[in-house]
């Protein structure tokens, strides 16, 4: 579309890609048999047999949370917009020590494998674990979607193979590393990916700031060069000030509430190992961050705006055109293969947690009633990874072709509105009930899907619509303190005394821990 | 007995939760710098380094920073506490 865009080899079958490609799925799949030989329990289906240190744990979830969208799509829009990149990164990484603070030293002395065990400690098994299921299914799905439909476009623009196969081959090789090595060859692969990921970045990073001396201001100071000063400063993705702070909501509370992450908290040996994580993974992600923001504006300024929308509008191929501009077909050819170990990472966290919520909370706890053979507990949980496996796929195949990048917005959305105020009223409020905790996540859940409906995202960019609804595009400002209200109005109209007495018992659990 | 565990939940609510409004206060702090004041955001501190990329910066900071303070504060205290508690329930 313009003359002075230069070549790229991107989108060509590229023989360093597939290498890098091949040698990675050779690995994990070798890592995936030793796992599945240690994998003969439900509690090393979905928890690693607790196994995991807390470095470990602390790369897994920098691996289960840094997502193509926050690679590919913080670099890919820094290198359009400039700052404003760095709203989504701050957002998504102010969630952690939230998670540190308030939830993950409880979770692991409370639960076995969901967050539903948590919430539902001395309260009424069947409807807690049902309204839990709906809440992490909600979420799950909606990252899915992103995550499959983003695979797709990635890797058919990266290896020229079509979208629909794309999406077959990630849902086939993330199902293999899942079904077979469940939770141990998962971790594995996540730890894997996460330094593949953050050497790639550092790599691309330590190249672009080569050019400038090492001193990040002097590529800024070119970029505001080029194209001027506006990209040091707020620009439209904050044009309406309620927006960012109904966003920024989102984000915060929201990496609290996903099943994917909380479920990641099981796989240590205990409550100091879970803290440990945590402070590994915020360490790893505020890196991580921190890097993509000077790729994108490594790539403004080396790869160009123009040649970066040429190949895609919405900027995700501006770091991996930034890798072809510093180190030619070869480095292309690795950073590609790092995305698409990158999306397999966190599709298989996705599916294990969907699995759990399916298996764990609704067949052996509320079906059987919390009493189903070992070996039944464990065929189930591989039959719920099929399943999702299968909705994975079919998901990613529906959704061909749709804008989804709101989704993952939408996931944190719930996740916060949902999950995370239920969660935290369980593990602090003596007086939260059975009934407060269904309402709870039943209503945080439904506000944020229906005020989605009704957001400008859906009715006027998608449905052409001249108004909407509902004027933010992320509800979390309304939804997170409904979802907190209506659990606390409901548990003080009808109190529940059982689960009020059980609360010492409880409180007791948490913080010596279980025996 | 329970009072200790009683006394141990309360001290790390409240650790937990004085940390929470730290980083609340620093990211919204930045949010709401970015959305209602644009143009002190955009001022350039020295060429290419404008105060907006310096406050996202200090946040990312700041999230490690109120991390470390937690986990060594709980290492040293909550630890112990829960020590104390798990010996005196042996004697």
């Amino acid at each position: 579309m313009n003359a002075t865009v230069p070549a790229t080899s991107l989108g060509e079958p590229n023989i360093t890609a597939i290498i890098f490609f091949f040698v990675f799925i050779a690995a994990t799949l070798g890592i995936t048999f030793w796992a599945a030989r240690r994998t003969k329990t439900t509690e090393e289906y979905f928890a690693a047999g607790r196994s995991i240190s807390g470095r470990q744990n602390g790369f897994a979830l920098a691996g289960d949370y840094m997502s193509a969208a926050s690679f590919l799509g913080i670099a890919g829009l820094v290198s359009l917009s400039g700052f404003d990149g760095l709203i989504y990164s701050t957002g998504w990484l102010v969630g952690w020590p939230v998670v540190l603070f308030l939830i993950a030293e409880p979770l692991r002395n409370l639960g076995k494998y969901t967050f539903a065990d948590v919430v539902s400690f001395r309260l009424k098994q069947t409807p807690v674990r049902v309204a839990a299921a709906i809440g992490t299914l909600a979420v799950v799905t909606l990252y899915l979607i992103a995550q499959m439909v983003g695979a797709g476009n990635l890797i058919k623009l990266m290896f020229g193979i079509s979208y629909e196969a794309a999406v077959v081959v990630v849902g086939t090789v993330m199902l293999a590393y899942v079904l077979f090595g469940g939770m141990i060859a998962t971790t594995w692969v996540q730890i894997v990916k996460a330094v593949l990921l953050l050497g790639g970045a550092a790599l691309l990073c330590f190249l672009t700031l080569a050019q400038f001396s090492f001193n990040p201001a002097l590529l800024f100071a070119k970029a505001a060069e080029t194209y001027g000063a506006e990209v040091l400063a707020p620009g439209k993705q904050v044009a309406n000030p309620w927006d960012a702070i109904s966003l920024g909501l989102a984000l915060m509370f929201g990496t609290a509430g996903l099943p994917h992450i909380l479920m990641r908290f099981y796989t240590v040996p205990d409550a100091k190992a879970a803290r440990q994580s945590v402070f590994w993974a915020t360490g790893l992600i505020g890196i991580f961050y921190l890097m993509t923001f000077v790729l994108g504006f490594g790539a403004m300024v080396l790869v160009g705006r123009d040649a970066i929308t040429a190949i895609d509008k919405g900027g995700n191929m501006a770091a991996p055109l930034l890798a072809e501009a510093l180190g030619g077909t070869g480095l292309l050819g690795f950073i590609a293969a790092v995305a698409f170990a990158t999306i397999l990472a966190v599709v298989a966290g996705l599916a294990l947690s969907g699995a759990a919520a399916l298996s764990h909370d609704l067949w052996v706890s509320v079906y059987r009633k919390g009493d189903a053979p070992r070996e039944e507990q464990l065929l189930v949980a591989r039959i719920a990874t099929v399943v999702l496996g299968i909705i994975a796929i079919v998901l990613g195949i529906v959704f061909k072709g749709q804008n989804v990048a709101f989704m993952v917005g939408l996931a944190f959305a719930v996740a916060a509105s949902g999950n995370f105020p239920a969660l935290v009223l369980s593990i602090f409020w003596r007086g939260f009930t059975t009934g407060g905790a269904v309402t709870s996540i039943v209503t945080g859940t439904v506000a944020s899907l229906v005020l989605i409906g009704i957001s400008p995202t859906i009715m006027v960019d998608m449905m052409g619509a001249e108004a909407a609804l509902f004027p933010l595009k992320n509800p979390a400002i309304v939804t997170i303190p409904l979802g907190f209200a209506s659990g606390v109005l409901v548990s003080l109209i009808a109190p529940e005394a059982t689960a009020r007495d059980a609360y010492d018992a409880k409180e007791r659990r948490m913080i010596v821990g279980a025996e | 007995m329970r009072d200790d565990i009683r006394a141990l939940a309360r001290g790390r609510w409240r650790v937990a939760l004085l940390l929470s409004s730290i980083v609340f206060a620093l990211y919204f702090g930045f949010i709401i710098a970015v959305a209602f004041a644009k143009e002190a955001i955009a001022t350039q501190i020295v060429p290419g380094l404008s105060v907006g990329i310096l406050a996202g910066a200090v946040v990312i900071v700041g999230a490690w920073v109120t991390t470390w303070i937690y986990v060594s504060w709980a290492n040293r205290h909550f630890d112990a506490g829960v020590k104390a508690i798990n010996d005196k329930e042996r004697r």
